[in-house]
């Protein structure tokens, strides 16, 4: 019998939370240490997997199966396919990452990090999960450590951002629960793979296909999110702590992206080339209406929550322009901005809690306090907006030159070169925002803010290592990405 | 003559008998619950040597002791055993009536498992006011003006149900000759279509069935007396009638709707309807009912006329699936299980809390969760049961009554369904906020008798377990359903 990897990933951070909860007299440091132990061999073992990953065969690899409810046909199924795994290391690695972005945390740790390692779990398992309904309780289950890691832990308007998330996030799954239960009721299978096999000749109810395809697409075009079900966004990630805008943008919004290449493109994909040109309109608008008001946002923040909603339009551009090279673009763009905006988030959060001070209006001439933290901010900054060299450059380039060259949505040319001007207003407030924090006169008040310490140092590092990697070989993840876009490409009819 | 499958219920009743009669003698009251919980406990045992038999049918077909009965039975006396166990401190502060209080609660499990058993209509009317004059005495235990208030409440209007209930049984018994529901089924098949449009007193007579069955089961528009009873009365029996009494009544719904009006199609099409508008209406004014509420037992009282009409999702197909389709029932059986565990372990850590705080308004908890932290976990993790996420055993009950329900084409139903589970999000998470972000108001801990623990962690273990790995009762839940004597 194999080792059951990807058991093993997803459920050594929920079993840290457990010792972490109910061990009596655990002292801080063993807390964090707890945390980083059962948060770092995840990570080990997913790099691991990565390099074992069969690149030549691909498909759906380290599978695991076993019955779990007969009654409803529901199966423990786990599996990782090129689609998935970059997104599996994405979680493992900003995991690891935030308990050291958290380790000044004092406030309540213990119940911070049980709910923080609850939340890597029940991302992963939605990126693992081959069984809809597993994949559906793992997408719930995030809800709750995230409402109270917002509530407890956040500023601001705290309480009414946590209940906002909720709220919206649960009403897009309940749209998503109507769709899986459609979709269960009309192939007599909970099974992914067996559906998408099946394909539409499974469907055999009188209900409309395209009902359910919508069903499923509301629940994660609020994850991703799709204007205009965005407005939960910076709510969220302004009054969040640190580290859960970093799994937020990094990893979370993820979810609304892979749910949509996983079930609605797989599953539908005759409905979705229907409903194609009406996506990537709403993608079009999401990039550039995401960009504009970015641009006019005072708070660090809040600026960069903004920022996510017009990177996400561009995966939801590439995943509905549907060609095979827009597709691997769409996959690369949610894991270049998982980790750039991670960054981002991760200076965002060093600077406010350094200097004190989040208003871009007060903020100025930091460069000379905090020289290492300016280089590494626009390193990250520079990767948003696409600077060759970084992930960023990659990702977008493949997505628009995948969605230029697609032969599914008539006149995409002209939506994508309306996304391509969602670059240059990038450009603008990026730039912006790094001269009015770092640049500018230097101000009295700050004299004494201190610049990174080691720690931070070594994540910083870490991040930016993973950057330029991406940058500069993209082919180390666009192989993998390719096996899991291909059999995509073939239920959608274009050729593989 | 087979006493022996009579086992479970005549240990309960002399139980009963005993336990009041103990009451005479012995000094030490806490003696009183070991005795009823040890009846129980045998009723229980006595049960599930009866299980997975052949059906069959007693009493000239007067009660059926099949794998449905069987499966109710156990689930009553789950839960008179936990509402025993939790009663304990409370009781021990009455000077007088110890033992009545067991009896009755002894009694009114008596009255619900014959509920479940009965298969002609007098026996149904025998055994519910068995069931309901006990708790209308137990709800006005406290004899405080509030308890008694309700309690007075709770008579007036369940007198009435009932007499409506006797209506239409009447009207049915006019119309067919029999009592019987077997027969009754049979003489319904006999009349033609034309027949039976010809006699709307046939019809009428179901409809009021349904409004006596309705109050039972909290239903609107039969929930009136909800908030109040559950306000006043002692919060065990609060407990109690909130899952048991809702039980019973979904019991005998199933087996006189299924048994007697099931057949022809088109009639059990008419009331599953029915279900499915009173569903709808239900879990709707519930919910929004319920979120401005500032004291928790009546919030968990309108929650749990919301949580009624999820039942009645699972009516409604049952009404609307083929007769051989089982998918209807054992869903709403195993809603039914996961709804008692979490909605007694919700009330539980109520108890344990107001033991301390004396009083039952949100506002009062704030801070649990640094005063009475396992308290106020297991308190978290029923609600988040009750608005129907995993890992709790609401999520999986939800997803397979709605599976059920979308089988059968109430799509638009399970979409008003799921977009209420949104709307109760808030206000189950409301308490959730106040006892995790609030400032508690004094630094004193909160503590628990070792009953009140055990019966918690019983209900929460059940509710994680149903949550995760729900194949075992799901599987018990598809037997019950199957075996069915009419």
């Amino acid at each position: 019998m194999d080792f059951n990897y990807l058991t093993t990933i997803i459920f050594l951070p929920v079993a840290g939370a457990i010792l972490i909860a109910f061990i009596p007299g655990l002292s801080q440091r063993a807390i964090k240490w707890l945390a980083a132990l059962f948060t770092f061999v995840p990570l080990a073992l997913s790099i691991y997997l990565f390099a074992i990953f069969d690149r030549s065969a691909g498909g759906i690899q380290f599978e695991e199966k076993l019955s779990w409810i007969p009654a409803i046909n529901a199966h423990y199924h786990l599996g990782v396919d090129g689609l998935s795994l970059p997104l599996v290391i994405l979680m493992t690695f900003l995991g690891f990452l935030v308990v050291l972005i958290s380790w000044k945390i004092d406030l309540r740790l213990r119940e911070y990090f049980a709910w923080l390692l609850l939340l890597e779990t029940s991302i992963l398992g939605v990126f693992c999960s081959l069984d809809l309904l597993l994949f559906f309780l793992f997408w719930e289950i995030e809800i709750i450590p995230m409402y109270f890691l917002i509530s407890i832990w956040g500023t601001g308007r705290r309480e009414y951002s946590a209940i906002k998330y909720v709220v919206y996030t649960l009403f897009g799954s309940a749209m998503m629960l109507a769709g899986i239960l459609s979709l269960y009721f009309a192939t007599g299978s909970l099974s992914m793979v067996e559906i998408a096999q099946g394909g539409l000749a499974m469907i055999q109810s009188v209900m409309p296909v395209a009902a359910i395809f919508l069903f499923l697409l509301i629940g994660f075009a609020v994850k991703l999110p799709v204007f205009p079900l965005h407005t939960w966004l910076p709510d969220a990630h302004t009054d969040a702590p640190t580290a859960v805008s970093v799994v937020l943008a990094g990893a979370l919004l993820k979810m609304g992206g892979y749910g949509m290449i996983r079930l609605c493109v797989t599953i539908f994909p005759q409905v979705a080339q229907q409903y194609a040109p009406l996506l990537v309109a709403f993608a079009v608008v999401s990039v550039l209406y995401g960009a504009a008001v970015t641009l006019r946002q005072t708070d660090l923040k809040r600026l960069i929550a903004y920022s996510s909603i017009s990177h996400m339009g561009y995966v939801l551009l590439g995943i509905f322009a549907l060609g095979q090279v827009s597709l691997v673009g769409a996959t690369l763009q949610m894991f270049s901005h998982g980790i750039i905006t991670g960054l981002l988030f991760a200076m965002a959060g060093l600077v406010m809690h350094n200097a004190g001070e989040r208003d871009l209006r007060k903020l100025g001439g930091l460069v000379r306090q905090m020289p290492i933290i300016a280089v590494v901010f626009s390193v990250a900054g520079l990767g948003a907006l696409g600077l060759p060299l970084t992930s960023g450059f990659a990702a977008e380039f493949l997505v628009f030159v995948g969605s230029f060259s697609s032969t599914v949505v008539s006149g995409i040319q002209v939506y994508t070169i309306l996304g391509v001007l969602g670059i240059v207003i990038t450009a603008g407030y990026i730039l912006w925002m790094l001269q009015r924090v770092f640049y500018g006169p230097v101000l009295e008040k700050f004299n004494v803010v201190k610049d990174a310490d080691i720690l931070e140092r070594v994540y910083m590092f870490a991040f930016v290592a993973v950057i330029m990697l991406v940058g500069i070989y993209p082919a180390i993840l666009t192989d993998v990405i390719k096996t899991g876009i291909l059999p995509i490409m073939g239920l959608l009819g274009l050729g593989g | 003559m087979n006493l022996e499958l009579l086992t479970p219920e005549l240990t309960l009743a002399a139980v009963a008998i005993i336990v009041i009669l103990l009451d005479l003698i012995v000094p030490r009251k806490g003696l009183l619950a070991v005795v009823s919980i040890a009846g129980v406990v045998a009723a229980a045992g006595f049960t599930i040597a009866l299980w997975g038999g052949s059906s069959q049918a007693i009493f000239n077909n007067m009660l059926a002791v099949d794998n449905f009965a069987l499966f109710f039975k156990l689930l009553f006396l789950a839960i008179a055993a936990l509402v025993i166990l939790a009663s304990t401190d409370y009781v021990s502060k009455f000077a007088r009536f110890q033992g009545e209080y067991y009896a009755l609660v002894l009694l009114s499990a008596l009255g619900m498992m014959l509920m479940a058993a009965t298969t002609e209509l007098i026996s149904i009317y025998i055994a519910l006011e068995l069931t309901s004059i006990s708790l209308y005495v137990l709800v006005g235990f406290l004899k405080d003006p509030k308890s008694t208030e309700a309690s007075l409440k709770y008579l007036l209007l369940g007198a009435i149900a009932s007499a409506v209930l006797l209506f239409g049984m009447a009207l049915v018994f006019g119309f067919t000759g029999k009592t019987q529901l077997g027969e009754i089924a049979q003489a319904i098949q006999a009349l033609s279509l034309t027949g039976v449009l010809a006699s709307p007193g046939l019809i009428l007579g179901m409809v009021l069935m349904i409004a006596g069955f309705g109050f039972k089961i909290a239903a609107i528009p039969f929930h009136m007396w909800v908030p109040d009873v559950y306000e006043g009365a002692p919060t065990p029996i609060t407990a109690y009638l909130s899952v048991a009494s809702k039980a019973a009544g979904f019991a005998i719904i199933l087996r006189v709707f299924y048994s007697a009006f099931g057949l022809p199609q088109w009639l059990s099409l008419d009331w599953g309807m029915i279900f499915a508008v009173l569903a709808a209406i239900g879990m709707t004014l519930g919910n929004v009912i319920a979120i401005p509420q500032t004291n928790i037992k009546r919030m968990l009282g309108y929650s749990s006329i919301a949580q009624a009409g999820y039942l009645m999702v699972g009516l409604a197909t049952v009404g609307i699936a083929s007769a051989t389709d089982i998918v209807g029932r054992s869903s709403l059986l195993f809603f039914l299980a996961s709804y008692a565990l979490t909605n007694l372990g919700a009330f539980i850590a109520i108890i344990a809390i107001s033991n301390k705080l004396d009083s039952d308004l949100i506002k009062d908890y704030s801070g649990m969760g640094k005063r009475a932290p396992l308290l106020a976990l297991a308190l978290t993790l029923c609600l988040i049961s009750l608005i129907g996420m995993p890992p709790a055993a609401g999520f999986m009950a939800k997803f397979y009554i709605f599976s059920g329900a979308v089988q059968h084409g109430l799509l638009w139903l399970v979409v008003i369904a799921v977009i209420n589970s949104v709307i109760s999000a808030y206000y189950y998470l409301r308490v959730v906020k106040v006892m995790w972000l609030g400032e508690p108001a004094s630094e004193e801990k909160v503590p628990s008798s070792g009953a009140l623990r055990l019966a918690l962690s019983i209900s929460c273990l059940g509710v994680l377990l149903l949550g995760i790995i729900p194949g075992y009762i799901m599987k018990l839940a598809e037997v019950a359903a199957k075996m069915f004597v009419f």
